[in-house]
């Protein structure tokens, strides 16, 4: 009964087509968001690092994961080796450039990742499906090999692994896990927005043209070469991007070993579990992935009385995961997302049935 | 080499759009898959703002000759002529820009989308706004959004759509899953329709409005359209010339009336041996 | 003279390691043919199929009836795959599977570690891992006893699978059910036992494969991603060809070590990790459909 949109009249088409077109959605995102922004003042610094912060920048890379295997359906397992390249360059170019503000060597880290996914992205054009995620494979491969092997990406440091500058910005040292959060906040919101109203618009539909039938989409004129780079090419700036939050506001350290086929596999997982093709589910996915572990610590804490065996816990993960990919794909495709929105439709009913 | 057309069946003084000059010529299109013999050197023109139908037994190559005049299979010997202008390849995205548009055989909608983002994926050569101008709701992505929406929402009222227009297009019945893909193919604004067995699988009614559908297309707007169909009342009722192919080879053209009286066609269509 | 034995050294360890990857690849060829699926758990099975041999040989089984036990539990998990995994998503796209064989992966491997621990184990096939003597003494070569058997034992198992595939009954079975399974059923071909086949068959595969594997470099979790390595492999080869996959994987295992042994060191080494992969990519934009495979035509 709370939930209606009894009395709401969308009048125009750019009303009809806004994110959020009831009402109690725009307050429901409002409310969310004045939370979002005052969490630090109640939450304490364990939460705010080593959950929240990590959470806003997975969610970040699951959404460029998700722009290019949800929207345009090109298969990819090299998501960490975007990171990487972010996470490098942003290093790079704060160690080089004198004064440069922490949000654009951010922004051109994403380029330089995107640029290397443009070049990474080039056999999508005559390979598909499994054929491209090998060579996805083979990018992550190449590029954490690269950045491992080439020293100057390092400064030439002997032991291989550089710390993060601090972020800097107006001045200010972005130093305590409050702030970083902050920072990660505004960079992550603004970019979901972005990427909300790209898959939105004509640029999304021409994604999942691509990725749902691209003769048919070739035949009204979309160039299949500069969709599927540009795919890859956004999606990249995406990763880039979170690579080098993940970096900066989370491990503090820089090594290419932080970004394995491993972590690709999870950002996989959490797209697939999220809703593949859905921004919320980006979201989702990346919480869930995250929460699963300390969840399972818990429980196990709870029912046998005393901490179990880490590897114990890592298996029964492995398990858990894999089971839950598989009846997702079996019995909703599209995630968790599709199961808010689910939810949402119940609760607009309520408290009637139907 | 084009076929001369005969002056019985020009300017009907009811059209709203006479017929015009050819605006498609195919000029001896020989089409070989590896050992299969496809098209044998097909030669035939379409007039701007006419009906024309294309019918034949299974397997004659009908969607294979639509496949090459827009771009999809490249002929080994023979050209394609559009608007007077002799073509040296043609390829799909080619095609679109020049204006042809088409529908395809299996529905070849876009299954994730709904039915408004289907049609509207069908404006994208009226879409300049490049993603960072749709990424940050720049003013030149906003009107073009909401030109193209109300283009569409024009198509979606005619096509009488307008009750399905957020549903996701894979759980429509298949009448009308073919209905929004002609739709897709109008948001082209198309000088020439495409239409590859628009009306397979339709009961009665679906039909009569199909063949509505079509006629005031051709009507309204002067669309040229070029259709693949088996329904011979359909094909009777609707089209102004006709062209017959049977295992590749063009065996009958002219108005329906004549391909109708064609004994090479009634024999192909009989199964007569030859 | 020494540098030419060095680089035979070098060759003949390649080619050893590329038929292990061949036979691995066999694995992937068999389920791809009898299913259309690529199982991204393959490698998953090669690892838990010989944990689960060296479990039961540490619970008391003796060598020989081990084997079978092991052999069995592959079947049982390749019918579960078949029951909960292929068959509700028999409809989906080629995508969807793939994913679902990743996910079946991670289950595969937690199971792994849940019923048989992390512990990195030792599997001694009563070859020793040493040079072969008289070899050492002719040319210097440093070729280990264990390799060659492996490479015997891999390249037996390869011929005997590609005959299987082209001269039996059955293998003619498997091509008619992996093109069509409805028409195979109306033509009587008993699916059931077919797929118990396929999955036995690529059970004993992935067993082999791990147990020799295992004893070169020890029954770890590392294994999964050694099978990864069949990835470039099939797709050098063909997916669906399996001298194909034979060729290619000599290739990769050749190329892969020379690379890596002379111009590996100019970089600092780790080239293997990557070459295989890169050298796919490469064959996939000349000829997708690999050396020997099928062209692959979308009909419109």
């Amino acid at each position: 009964m709370f939930y209606r949109e009894a009395g709401q009249f969308r009048t125009s088409y750019a009303q009809d087509s806004q994110i959020f077109p009831l009402r109690q959605d725009r307050i429901g995102i409002a409310i969310i968001l004045i939370a979002a922004v005052l969490l630090p003042f109640v939450a304490n610094s364990y939460w705010l690092s080593a959950i929240l912060i990590p959470w806003l920048v997975l969610s970040l890379v699951a959404l460029g994961q998700n722009i290019l295997m949800g929207y345009a359906g090109q298969l990819s397992l090299g998501s960490a080796g975007f990171m990487a390249v972010g996470a490098f360059a942003c290093y790079n170019l704060i160690l080089r450039v004198e004064g440069i503000p922490f949000v654009v060597a951010v922004a051109l880290s994403g380029v330089c990742a995107a640029l290397v996914g443009i070049v990474f992205g080039l056999p999508s054009l005559r390979i598909r499906g499994l054929y491209l995620a090998v060579a996805t494979l083979a990018a992550q491969f190449f590029i954490v090999w690269a950045l491992d092997k080439f020293p100057w990406f390092k400064n030439y440091d002997p032991a291989g692994v550089i710390t993060a500058q601090p972020i800097i910005m107006f001045g200010h040292n972005f130093a305590s896990p409050s702030e970083k959060y902050w920072v990660v906040l505004v960079i992550v919101a603004v970019l979901a927005l972005l990427a909300k109203n790209m898959a939105r618009g004509s640029v999304g539909r021409g994604w999942m043209a691509v990725r749902d039938m691209d003769v048919a989409a070739e035949a009204m004129g979309l160039s299949l070469l500069r969709t599927k780079l540009q795919a890859f090419a956004i999606s990249s700036f995406y990763c880039g991007v979170g690579g080098a939050l993940f970096a900066f506001a989370y491990l503090q350290t820089v090594e290419p070993s932080a970004f394995t086929i491993e972590l690709s596999f999870r950002i996989l997982f959490m797209v697939i579990i999220g809703g593949l093709g859905t921004i919320m589910g980006s979201f989702l996915g990346a919480g869930f992935i995250l929460l699963m572990p300390i969840f399972l610590n818990v429980f196990f804490h709870g029912v046998f009385g005393q901490s179990v065996d880490a590897s114990l816990i890592s298996a029964v993960e492995q398990v858990i995961f894999g089971v839950m990919i598989i009846a997702f794909l079996i019995f909703e495709p599209l995630g968790l997302a599709r199961l808010w929105q689910l939810t949402k439709e119940r609760l607009r009913l309520w408290p009637f049935k139907h | 080499m084009t076929i001369a057309v005969p002056s019985s069946i020009l300017q009907s003084a009811e059209r709203a759009f006479p017929f015009g000059p050819p605006i498609l010529e195919l000029d001896s299109i020989t089409l070989r898959f590896g050992g299969v013999q496809a098209l044998t050197n097909i030669s035939f023109n379409v007039l701007e703002h006419e009906i024309r139908a294309i019918i034949g037994p299974n397997g004659a190559g009908k969607s294979s000759m639509l496949n090459v005049i827009n771009g999809i299979y490249q002929p080994q010997e023979g050209s394609i002529t559009f608007r007077g202008e002799r073509l040296s390849e043609m390829t799909p995205t080619h095609a679109a820009h020049l204006g042809i548009a088409r529908t395809f055989q299996n529905i070849a909608l876009f299954r994730g989308m709904s039915v408004l983002d289907n049609i509207m994926a069908g404006r994208i050569l009226r879409t300049h706004a490049t993603f960072l101008e749709v990424a940050l709701q720049l003013p030149r992505a906003r009107r073009e959004e909401s030109e193209n929406r109300a283009a569409v929402e024009e198509i979606i009222e005619f096509l009488e759509i307008e009750h399905i227009r957020k549903t996701p297009v894979s759980r429509l019945p298949y009448g009308l899953q073919k209905r929004v893909e002609l739709g897709r193919a109008l948001a082209a604004e198309p000088k020439v329709l495409l239409l590859d067995e628009p009306m397979a699988g339709m009961n009665i009614e679906e039909k009569q409005d199909m063949c509505r559908f079509i006629l005031d297309v051709n009507d309204h707007y002067g669309t040229t359209v070029v259709l693949i169909e088996h329904d011979m009342g359909v094909v009777m009722d609707i089209s102004d010339r006709v062209v017959v192919l049977d295992y590749g080879k063009k065996i009958g053209d002219g108005t329906p009336g004549e391909v109708r009286s064609n004994q090479d066609v009634i024999d192909a269509y009989l199964g007569v041996a030859h | 003279m020494q540098n030419f034995w060095f680089f035979i050294e070098v060759l003949v360890g390649g080619l050893l390691s590329g038929i292990m990857y061949s036979l691995v690849a066999l694995g992937f060829v068999l389920i791809y043919k009898a299913s259309s699926v690529f199982n991204f758990a393959q490698g998953a099975m090669v690892f838990f199929a010989v944990l689960t041999f060296v479990g039961v040989m540490e619970l008391g089984l003796p060598f020989w009836a081990a084997l079978p036990v092991a052999i069995g539990v592959m079947v049982l998990v390749g019918m579960a795959t078949e029951r909960f995994v292929l068959r509700p998503l028999v409809s989906q796209s080629e995508d969807t599977l793939l994913m679902a064989t990743i996910g079946l992966s991670f289950v595969i491997e937690g199971v792994a570690q849940l019923a048989w621990g992390v512990d990195v184990r030792n599997l001694n096939l009563g070859i020793q891992d040493e040079p072969i003597n008289w070899v050492m003494d002719r040319t210097g070569m440093l070729i280990s006893q264990l390799d060659i058997t492996a490479g015997i034992v891999a390249s037996v198992m390869v011929a005997a699978l590609a005959l299987l595939f082209s001269r039996t009954k059955v293998g003619r079975g498997l091509r008619a059910v992996a093109d069509d399974h409805a028409a195979a059923l109306s033509i009587g071909i008993p699916l059931k036992h077919i797929w118990m086949l396929v999955w036995a068959t690529a059970g004993v595969v992935a067993l082999v494969a791990g147990m020799l594997w295992g004893a070169r470099s020890g029954v770890q979790f590392a294994l999964v991603w050694v099978a990864l390595k069949a990835l470039p492999v099939l797709i050098i080869g063909g997916f669906t060809s399996v001298p194909g996959v034979i060729v290619a994987g000599l290739l990769v295992g050749a190329s892969e070590k020379v690379v890596e042994v002379y111009i590996g060191p100019q970089f600092g080494g780790g080239v293997e990790v990557w070459f295989p992969y890169v050298l796919a990519v490469l064959f996939l934009l000349v000829r997708p459909e690999g050396l020997f495979g099928e062209k692959i035509i979308r009909r419109v």
